[in-house]
């Protein structure tokens, strides 16, 4: 299918591979070009990036979208198309693969208003560098949100180019010729030319201003919104082909663990490494220092074993000797913890939206009801766990690595080694899932130092998957006190919301005690939710771990609280649960999304993405319908339903479980229905969204990390249990609803499928069992013995 | 000095005998198509077939698997069952990053070897030692069903 030409790659000659084919485009801009010249991608060689007239566009005074993020978008096509003369289109592809498609779907973007034949298409990937290609944080579930329109005009741009060189050839008006699958053609005299024959004289043509772009009408689409296209990195997939941060092999490289502080904060005191310089394979040991607080992305310290292979590194690491000097948070202990945050919970906290009188409805209401939900703290546990390899050759450091930050590794990179910026290249590989443990460099930094300390040697260090469960940025610890009051008709007059948890602001300054707007937007603020009384509180959390950034973020213990509430308050009004949520979502309209308190809305404009209960009311409508909610089910089985807004998309989940004598659970079906807007690549959309599902379940059933002396509990998959086949649902329905058309807003895709999962599970066994509950993971709360 | 027998080809290593296959393949011989996850047997991310039993590498020393026959994900390919496999994998697009889908795929050829035409409880059994943390279970089941029901003369 599609063959990669060899000489892109600049780094083929160092790699010791056996299988010599290191088939993704790890390529340097510089060697890029350097490349592109001997193989003819005449398109991108030699020429300086265009200057586009209204370049003023992109200034900095756009606080939305792609336009708010450190070095928004770029649509230069001489950045991102290169073609071949042999025809051959390269597109680069800037955002990080983790599973979500991005090198299928993006490429694929441009690829269509090119008009290119995708089995010619090859895609290479960016290393970091924002200045030159946008953003390349790849996370909040942006890509495609932030990127379709950038990418379709760089498609397009590239392919005015070469109907202005056919026309030009040919001696005819450009309103004659017309870009066709790869060739221009001339209908009136029936000539017509490859790309391949083109691109050298529409290399010396100018970019096209914006303005003058004409982008396919979308009943032109060849690829855009038909999911037909394969996953572009499959066949090296299901060959064993595939590069991910843990596969770099550089000549004589070296491989490193580290054994790291078991608290965060705790210090090296004093070590000895003679047993372990005796373990065949070990080569040197080496202290990291610890940084003092704020933890941001820093290492975390501690003892390096170099090695000749990652297993002698392991053993040598085995038998270090460390004596830890004990930090601030040396005493955490989540069973303790816990009673913090639940004690904090039940007390006033900061105000962070108040509508009416809660207190005195609640007091007057006919039913007042209270709920406490608690979510533990979560790793993200990718299947491939952090990874790095540096080199410093004359002054100038390469990485390679599975980030999900390029830019960010490569600054600091550059500042840990004292290097400017633009010494230090960081080459993106796969990642081996990323659920946006990837978004924090700190092992890519490792592999910097550890370099250096091997006099620029390249040394790839690799995270054991005890490192991996011990030492995360962990999704937050989170306590959710609900209170609210129903009428004598069981309507919801009053409602009161006191949000606990460390946030991710801690990591970055631990006098930080309460959730970000960000966090609290995820979900509290932003239900559109008919309720003339509420109030949110935020009473004060302390951090004593590295919190991070788990797939969908505060939303998870957000959704699970609400949609588990919004259930206990249907059943005590004796209403069908999905009545009660309709009724409760009011009328369809479009809500201006700080008139919730909601001035974050995932740094969207709000009057470009309102928040729109009529889309929220039609997943409900069709996730029920489909789910055909209301069918009577046999003792022990149930349905569930949760809907949830993230990310700018609508999902409503119906979750069917079965619950046998021994309180043993199975997940026959769950069906979710999804409005993202637009659906560039419906069928990674899907898988998306089924990963997601078993994701939220995976939670829901047995995710917890906790701690005790400061230090991880779990080690490993027997003690972090992650949901395997026979545990995941035997079927995964996904409904997409379409959008009124592709110049409609983008949702995100990645993430807003988790939320909604563990409600919909958890009323499903309420449904099921009438045990309601309250505190994840379920794990053995069902079992009768 | 111990000889393994890989992909048809015998290859010399200087390890320890007590060194996992894992990473005598990987850091050793350059075949990293077989992955680490876990290090504990848990996960089946270095699932490779020992004269033709699917095991897990990151557990198995070499000097026990000294004069068997070891494949990897990348030969796989060259078995008629492993292609059909892999077809249905693509086919039904079934990995989202990816990394665990060398594993999946060593198990689910040993799986349709022993038992061409496997009921969910087979795939259930054979499969759930296999984790996949972005969730493709359900596009691995589907594969596995649609490789079996295309015949060998076929493959």
């Amino acid at each position: 299918m599609i063959h990669v030409s060899e000489t892109l790659f600049a780094e083929k000659d160092n790699l010791t591979n056996a299988e010599d084919s290191f088939q993704i485009a790890n390529i340097s801009r510089r060697q890029f070009l350097k490349d592109a010249a001997l193989t003819g991608l005449v398109l991108a060689a030699g020429f300086p990036a265009a200057v586009l007239a209204d370049e003023t566009a992109t200034a900095k005074t756009n606080q939305y979208g792609a336009d708010s993020m450190p070095h928004g978008w770029v649509d230069d096509p001489l950045v991102f198309v290169a073609i071949a003369e042999d025809g051959t289109v390269t597109v680069i592809c800037h955002r990080s693969e983790m599973g979500q498609g991005v090198r299928t779907s993006l490429p694929m973007v441009v690829a269509d208003e090119l008009e290119a034949d995708w089995t010619r298409v090859v895609v290479a990937q960016a290393p970091g560098d924002e200045v030159r290609y946008g953003s390349q944080d790849t996370d909040g579930s942006r890509s495609m949100r932030h990127f379709f329109m950038p990418m379709r005009r760089v498609g397009a741009a590239a392919r005015q180019m070469l109907e202005e060189a056919a026309a030009k050839t040919w001696k005819v008006p450009v309103s004659e010729v017309r870009a066709e699958l790869h060739q221009v053609v001339h209908a009136a005299s029936g000539r017509k030319l490859d790309y391949g024959k083109l691109a050298k004289a529409a290399a010396k043509l100018p970019v096209p201003l914006r303005d003058h772009l004409r982008l396919k009408n979308s009943t032109e689409f060849r690829y855009i919104g038909k999911g037909k296209l394969g996953v572009y990195d499959g066949i090296d997939i299901v060959n064993g082909h595939g590069q991910y941060g843990i596969d770099t092999r550089l000549k004589n490289m070296l491989y490193a663990v580290v054994a790291r502080p078991p608290a965060f904060g705790d210090t090296v005191a004093s070590y000895d490494a003679t047993e372990t310089l005796k373990v065949h394979g070990v080569v040197r040991v080496v202290e990291l220092k610890s940084s003092p607080p704020p933890a941001n992305f820093n290492p975390l310290g501690g003892i390096a074993v170099i090695a000749s292979n990652t297993w002698a590194a392991i053993a040598g690491r085995k038998a270090l000797k460390i004596k830890w000097q004990k930090g601030p948070h040396a005493g955490y202990e989540s069973i303790a913890y816990r009673a913090e945050l639940e004690n904090a919970s039940r007390k006033p906290g900061t105000v962070v939206r108040n509508v009416g009188n809660v207190d005195a409805t609640l007091k007057s209401a006919a039913n007042h009801i209270t709920a406490e939900y608690y979510i533990p703290h979560l790793a993200q546990a990718p299947m491939e766990p952090p990874a790095a390899t540096a080199r410093i050759v004359n002054g100038e450091c390469e990485v390679w690595a599975c980030t999900q930050a390029p830019q960010a590794s490569r600054e600091l990179v550059a500042k840990w080694l004292k290097l400017p910026e633009h010494k230090v290249t960081v080459h993106v590989t796969l990642l081996g899932g990323g659920f946006g443990r990837k978004s924090m460099p700190d092992y890519v930094i490792e592999a910097a130092l550890l370099s250096k300390a091997m006099n620029g040697k390249p040394v790839k260090v690799t995270w054991t998957r005890e490192d991996d469960l011990h030492h995360s940025f962990f999704h937050t610890v989170s306590f959710e006190h609900l209170e609210a009051g129903l009428d004598a008709q069981g309507k919801t007059v009053a409602w009161l919301h006191r949000t606990v948890a460390p946030s991710i602001a801690s990591t970055f300054g631990p006098d930080n005690k309460h959730q970000m707007p960000m966090e609290i937007s995820m979900g509290v603020f932003n239900m559109p939710y008919v309720i003339p009384n509420l109030r949110i509180e935020n009473p004060e959390a302390v951090a004593h771990t590295r919190i991070g950034w788990f797939r969908s973020v505060s939303n998870i213990p957000h959704a699970f609280a609400i949609q588990s509430f919004v259930a206990e308050l249907a059943a005590t009004a004796g209403k069908d649960h999905m009545n009660f949520l309709l009724d409760l979502i009011g009328p369809a309209r479009k809500i201006d999304p700080r008139t919730l308190s909601d001035n974050w809305n995932h740094s969207e404009s709000p009057v470009i993405y309102p928040i729109d209960s009529g889309r929220l009311r039609r997943v409900i409508e069709t996730a029920t319908q489909q789910a055909d909610w209301g069918r009577t089910l046999p003792k022990g089985q149930g349905l569930g339903l949760a809907a949830h807004y993230s990310f700018l998309t609508y999902i409503a989940v119906v979750v069917e479980v079965m619950i046998d004598k021994e309180g043993k659970l199975s997940i026959p079906r769950v069906d979710l229905a999804v409005d993202c807007g637009p659906q560039v690549n419906p069928e990674r959309i899907r898988s998306q969204i089924e990963g997601a599902c078993i994701m939220g379940i995976s939670l829901a059933m047995s995710g917890e990390i906790s701690f005790k002396d400061g230090a991880v509990m779990q080690d490993n998959f027997h003690a972090y249990p992650v949901t395997r086949m026979d545990e995941a649902p035997r079927e995964i329905r996904v409904h997409l609803l379409p959008a009124d058309s592709f110049d409609s807003p983008l949702g995100g895709i990645g993430e807003p499928a988790v939320p909604p999962i563990a409600p919909a599970l958890c009323n499903a066994i309420f449904a099921a069992t009438g045990k309601r509950i309250r505190s994840l993971p379920i794990r053995d709360q069902l079992l009768t013995n | 000095m111990i000889t393994l027998n890989i992909n048809g080809r015998p290859e010399q290593v200087d390890l320890p005998s007590d060194t996992p296959l894992l990473w005598t393949l990987r850091d050793q011989l350059g075949l990293t198509g077989t992955k680490f996850g876990c290090g504990m047997s848990l996960c089946g991310a270095c699932t490779v077939h020992l004269d033709g039993e699917p095991i897990r590498s990151c557990m198995t020393p070499i000097s026990a698997a000294e004069n068997k026959k070891i494949v990897t994900i990348e030969a796989i390919g060259t078995d008629p069952v492993g292609k059909k496999i892999q077809d249905a994998w693509l086919d039904l697009r079934v990995p989202q990053c990816g990394y665990c889908q060398s594993g999946q795929i060593m198990s689910a050829t040993a799986l349709l070897k022993r038992k061409p035409d496997p009921t969910d409880a087979d795939i259930d059994q054979a499969m759930s030692g296999n984790i996949c943390r972005c969730g493709t279970y359900p596009r691995i089941r589907a594969a596995i069903k649609q490789a079996s029901s295309i015949k060998e003369s076929k493959a």
